[in-house]
């Protein structure tokens, strides 16, 4: 492993890349009792058309997320989720449009818990029974998930600003989508997507490097696999054609999402510079101590119930920023101005304090190994190294700052979805 | 780490922890009061309105500011409730020098900033501000409101407040709805001068200053922290038999879809000169985690529940059992929990399950210390039970309990409650079915 030390922050990083392609991320962390393993494959829900090799394959949306759900099952008839809980490990796994993952946090036998996680994801076993039991189950799932306001105002937006991308259905994909999956569209998808050379382990704790390495090596198949290349559909035209929508849901007070696209640098460094000066950029725009939210607050037409958040995944990038108003079209213009004026120039005084509680931000944490382990996976995926925000973080300047609002949060740039509250279903 | 405690003023006491390990610092200040029902709801809601605005930073944009200009110092209220002492104040979490450009010191600034919040709020005519105290005091009425939309804890309040009907214990933490609403301006004001000047104050700092800067730094902060007649008679009352002689048992009911089952046991004898570690470990092998004895039995061998797991409140002296299940198996399920705590009081207790109770109970421990948050609620309630142990020192003592020891104190329990929140039958669907 080679190992290296990140001095601002105090902290070492060991990486390595085996010879079946798989790439190794472990922060050591000595003197904690409790470590953390996330072992994650570059396969999302937006990943539906791809080659590995040969032809174009096209895929029903919501694989991914199915799969996630299945992998669990042994060939043994245990469930994995169960093996590790009765280990003294606490498992999980998601789903998200460019990547699944799979994760434990354990205070004892983390390296048998280890070897635990690498087995069951790297063996499928699936039955018709079991796919079609878990598609009553995600059915259910997802007719749960489509009557949430929170989801039915972020897919809202994402139609607006997405006319091709993938990326703008929803992860678990459709009922009808996932009647078309059978036990070869998984059986497959897992060897496109699930082979070493397309996936990552990141792991955090008190834990050897070399150890990690030597079980990864011991459990996984020996051989690289192919890099799968994945479409997303035809370029996305220059600024969305329509730029607001409304649905009517029994919600107490309107919901609203404002977007707009970001497309992403290919170049690593380069990709987690423009991650950092967007976040950087939206909280001087709409962060807690920004002008725009604490007017609106004071004024009553933003609560606490409000939220701002750049999401990477799959190839695009998107800007959310959401709340619940009275006036969702009076904040959309507000914001606008806000735009205008942050567009124009950027105080010193306002970007040294946005920088500063963005600094504090990051460094706390650093002190929750699942944000560790998952951030790293992130970087691996990305091309560039997440310990590397620190150095990145000081040398932005205010300019790259307001370039940013200004090139992608133009008012033309800009949509938003509103859930507004269905008078018959909540009067009564 | 190094633990140093000290007081540092009259009836304020510092607990210092010094370490390298974390990123960020943390330094809290508890005001400690007697639980009452006049009192709780106003202790509760004062850190809330005082986080509003102080005189340096009038409001909200103003406090927030200065905050991110200090590296996302947080400063956030915790209001608490450790047997029947009611521990109300605020929590303070700020990065390390070390890792800041300028190695920039952030303790005295949070500190003060702390201490302002505590005591000089922004006030009109000496009096908390009305508008500051509706909007939050609206704020703390939804939250007692809200506690029934968690079925599992309502029903765990609710046996509380049966089983406990003569006892301060009864009284939620953040009060009841009848004494909150009733709350005005004046009225906080004028207990919010009389909280300073009476309780007793715990402070707890983490982080990488030794003790010593740490009390000075903080004596200096809390310079102006009026200084009354302390109450220093508050704690605990521990009852150790039930209030009947034979067990009670209320049946409510409520539009659940699965019945939520609470059985409450007093610990008994075994609290006149407790054994923490046996009790400990006892409460682990009965109904703490996978290995259980309920979680094996009750739920895995016989099917009975959803899930059903033990909790320990050690200071008051109590253990509730929790259990979710069909309203059919109401009776079986009790019956059973009870059967498996008669099986441990008879000595059937295998060394595999005192094994995996202990190393279960010593790792969670050890991993507390991995939590600047789990270390400053462990170190405030070792304070309030005079007490001084690192969590890796109770997992030792932990590790050496006997299966003899274990057995006493399940003799010692004795059942003096049962709730069982019942399905009315109106619920749809299966919506808050869970497990462990």
């Amino acid at each position: 492993m080679t190992s290296r030390k990140f001095d601002k922050i105090g902290e070492t990083l060991y990486t390595d890349v085996l010879p079946n392609g798989l790439r190794i991320c472990v922060n050591s962390r000595p003197g904690f009792e409790a470590s953390y393993a996330a072992f994650a494959t570059n396969y999302g829900g937006a990943d539906r058309r791809f080659r590995s090799g040969g032809e174009w394959t096209d895929t029903p949306a919501g694989v991914a997320h199915f799969l996630e759900h299945k992998m669990f099952d042994m060939p043994d008839g245990d469930n994995a989720l169960d093996v590790l809980s009765a280990n003294g490990a606490d498992p999980n796994a998601f789903t998200s449009a460019g990547m699944t993952c799979y994760y434990f946090e354990s205070t004892r036998d983390f390296y048998e818990n280890l070897r635990l996680l690498l087995r069951f994801v790297s063996t499928p076993y699936f039955t018709p029974e079991s796919v079609e039991k878990e598609q009553g189950i995600i059915g259910q799932e997802i007719g749960m998930t489509e009557d949430s306001p929170d989801f039915a105002v972020y897919i809202g937006l994402m139609k607006l600003l997405y006319k091709n991308h993938p990326i703008r259905d929803a992860v678990a994909g459709t009922v009808e989508s996932i009647s078309e999956i059978n036990t070869d569209t998984l059986y497959s998808c897992h060897k496109v997507f699930y082979n070493p050379s397309n996936m990552t382990l990141c792991c955090a704790g008190d834990i050897d490097p070399d150890k990690v390495r030597a079980i990864a090596e011991e459990v996984l198949p020996r051989q690289p696999g192919n890099v799968p290349e994945t479409d997303f559909g035809p370029k996305e035209p220059e600024a969305p054609d329509s730029r607001y929508a409304e649905i009517p849901m029994a919600v107490s007070a309107p919901q609203f999402l404002i977007g707009a696209r970001v497309t992403p640098e290919a170049d690593g460094e380069k990709f987690l510079r423009q991650k950092l000066v967007g976040s950087l950029a939206l909280r001087i725009l709409c962060g807690p101590s920004s002008p725009f939210y604490t007017g609106l607050y004071a004024q009553g037409l933003l609560n606490r119930d409000f939220d701002y958040e750049l999401d990477w995944s799959a190839g695009t990038g998107t800007v959310m920023i959401g709340g619940e108003s009275t006036e969702p079209k009076e904040v959309l213009e507000r914001l606008s101005k806000a735009v205008e004026s942050v567009s124009g120039g950027i105080s010193p005084e306002a970007f040294d304090m946005a920088r500063r509680a963005s600094l504090g931000a990051r460094l706390r944490g650093l002190e929750d190994f699942d944000n560790v382990c998952v951030s790293l996976a992130e970087g691996v995926f990305g091309g560039y190294c997440a310990f590397d925000a620190f150095e990145v973080l000081e040398s932005i300047s205010p300019d790259e700052c307001a370039d940013f609002i200004a090139r992608h949060m133009a008012p033309d740039k800009l949509a938003m979805s509103v859930i507004l509250p269905d008078k018959e279903q909540t009067d009564d | 780490m190094v633990t140093t405690r000290k007081k540092i003023m009259p009836g304020v006491w510092l607990t210092a922890l010094r370490t390298d390990k974390f990123k960020t610092g943390c330094l809290s200040v508890s005001l400690l009061t007697q639980l009452s029902r006049d009192t709780a709801s106003m202790n509760a809601l004062i850190p809330y309105v005082l986080r509003r605005g102080t005189t340096p930073c009038p409001d909200m944009e103003a406090l927030s500011e200065r905050m991110d200009s200090m590296y996302g110092t947080a400063v956030e209220p915790v209001v608490r409730r450790i047997g029947e002492i009611q521990c109300t104040g605020f929590y303070a979490s700020f990065p390390e020098a070390r890792f800041l450009p300028g190695g920039e010191d952030m303790l005295p600034g949070a500190a003060l900033l702390t201490s302002e919040l505590l005591l000089a709020p922004n006030t009109r005519g000496g009096l908390l501000l009305p508008d500051y105290v509706d909007s939050e005091r609206d704020k703390l009425l939804d939250m007692i409101r809200a506690r029934i939309n968690d079925r599992q804890g309502y029903a765990l309040q609710r046996c509380i407040e049966e089983m406990c009907c003569y006892e301060p214990y009864a009284v939620m933490r953040l009060g009841d709805e009848k004494t909150a609403a009733a709350i005005r301006y004046q009225k906080l004001t004028k207990h919010y001068h009389a909280l300073l000047a009476a309780s007793p104050a715990e402070v707890f700092y983490c982080g990488s200053a030794d003790g010593e800067t740490v009390a000075e730094v903080v004596r200096d902060a809390l310079a102006s922290l009026p200084r009354g007649e302390i109450d220093d008679d508050i704690g605990t009352d521990v009852r150790m038999n039930s209030v009947e002689t034979t067990r009670r048992e209320t049946v409510e009911e409520l539009n659940v879809s699965q019945g939520k089952l609470v059985m409450g046991f007093r610990l008994g004898e075994c609290m006149e000169d407790p054994d923490i570690p046996a009790i400990r470990v006892f409460n682990t092998v009965f109904g703490g985690g996978v290995t259980s004895k309920l979680f094996a039995n009750v739920r895995e061998k016989l099917s009975l529940c959803y899930y059903a797991s033990s909790l320990l409140e050690a200071h008051k002296g109590l253990m509730f059992v929790s259990s979710g299940i069909d309203a059919e198996n109401y009776e079986a399920a009790r019956d059973e929990i009870l059967r498996q705590l008669d099986e441990m009081r008879s000595g059937n207790v295998t060394d595999a399950e005192l094994a995996s109770a202990k190393s279960c109970l010593a790792s969670d421990l050890r991993a507390a210390e991995d939590s600047q948050g789990e270390l400053e609620g462990f170190y405030l309630a070792n304070a309030l039970d005079g007490v001084q142990m690192s969590p890796s020192e109770l997992a030792a003592l932990c590790e050496e309990v006997t299966k003899e020891q274990v057995v006493e104190t399940a003799n010692s329990v004795v059942c003096d409650e049962i709730y069982f929140l019942k399905p009315d039958g109106t619920a749809e669907d299966d919506d808050d079915e869970q497990e462990i």
